[in-house]
């Protein structure tokens, strides 16, 4: 057998699920309009996990060469680390 | 060719073509840029921004996260179904992800209209300059990834892609996740986080 790399469709509905689920989180959260450090983390937590899927099932970079998941996934850490930045920057002022 | 492939060793395998591949670094730098200076200038003019958030239609956002995380699922089963040399299914999932894809299109659009009718331009904010250019500069590039579905339902269709071509399909199906990638950042960036 080849290196089956895109997984199994069962795999792929469950993550699609948890996607939709995480979203819909994120929305409730923003309709609470809880500002506060804490909702913002869990949003970029959210974030960030829904993005990992994507990059690491969807794209199929978790059978890559290591070079290629540490460039999407540190491309994502670099963006939150900068969106911080500033976020920490703006409520310092 | 398929024995070769077959008997290969398992080993780590970049799914789709190299050059897609430094296409989509270019596109994610681009785009890390574009969230950085949005992020900046956020920082310094937090009152209104957030205000001016508020007014976005986050229903709108929360739909086009869905319709888009849909498409990557449908052209997820459709790479699949390409793997287990099943063309007819997977031009159906393929055809599946471009209707998400014009969901989103039409949302965004509607989205557009409103926001015009209420006065909103590029020049009429700064964060409405970001609104704008980020969502149109991501909008194009959605109507990029449809053309591209489109070129692989086609594909499909004609029994194309199977265990000993995917290529074709993998190539495409990674420009179209990166468009979803993309907006996940995007979505609590401009709609979500004040």
């Amino acid at each position: 057998m080849s290196v089956e790399v895109h997984g199994t469709p069962r795999r792929a509905t469950i993550l699609w699920l948890l996607l939709i689920a995480a979203t819909l989180l994120t929305w409730g959260l923003g309709a609470a309009d809880v500002a506060g450090h804490l909702t913002i983390l869990v949003l970029a937590v959210l974030s960030f996990w829904k993005g990992s899927v994507i990059i690491l099932d969807f794209m199929a970079l978790r059978h890559a060469p290591l070079l290629w998941r540490a460039l999407t996934l540190g491309w994502m850490i670099l963006v939150w680390a900068v969106i911080a930045l500033a976020y920490w920057k703006g409520i310092s002022r | 060719m398929e024995n070769a492939r077959n008997t290969a060793a398992p080993g780590p395998r970049l799914a789709g073509d190299l050059a897609i591949w430094f296409f989509i670094l270019a596109e994610l730098l681009a785009f890390g840029v574009f969230f950085a200076a949005y992020a900046f200038t956020r920082a310094k003019n937090l009152e209104l921004f957030n205000a001016e958030q508020q007014a976005l239609n986050r229903g709108a956002g929360v739909l086009n996260t869905m319709l888009l995380l849909t498409a990557s699922y449908f052209v997820v089963r459709a790479v699949q179904a390409a793997e287990r040399a099943a063309s007819a299914q997977s031009a159906r999932w393929l055809l599946a992800a471009i209707c998400c894809g014009l969901g989103f299109i039409s949302v965004k659009l509607t989205e557009y209209s409103a926001a015009f009718a209420h006065g909103v331009s590029l020049s009429s904010s700064p964060f409405h300059m970001f609104y704008l250019s980020l969502t149109f500069f991501h909008f194009m590039h959605v109507i990029l990834g449809l053309v591209i579905l489109l070129a692989l339902w086609n594909g499909a269709r004609k029994g194309r892609y199977h265990p000993g071509e995917m290529n074709g399909i993998e190539t495409g199906a990674a420009y179209w996740h990166m468009v979803d990638l993309v907006w996940l950042i995007l979505f609590p960036l401009v709609y979500v986080i004040n």
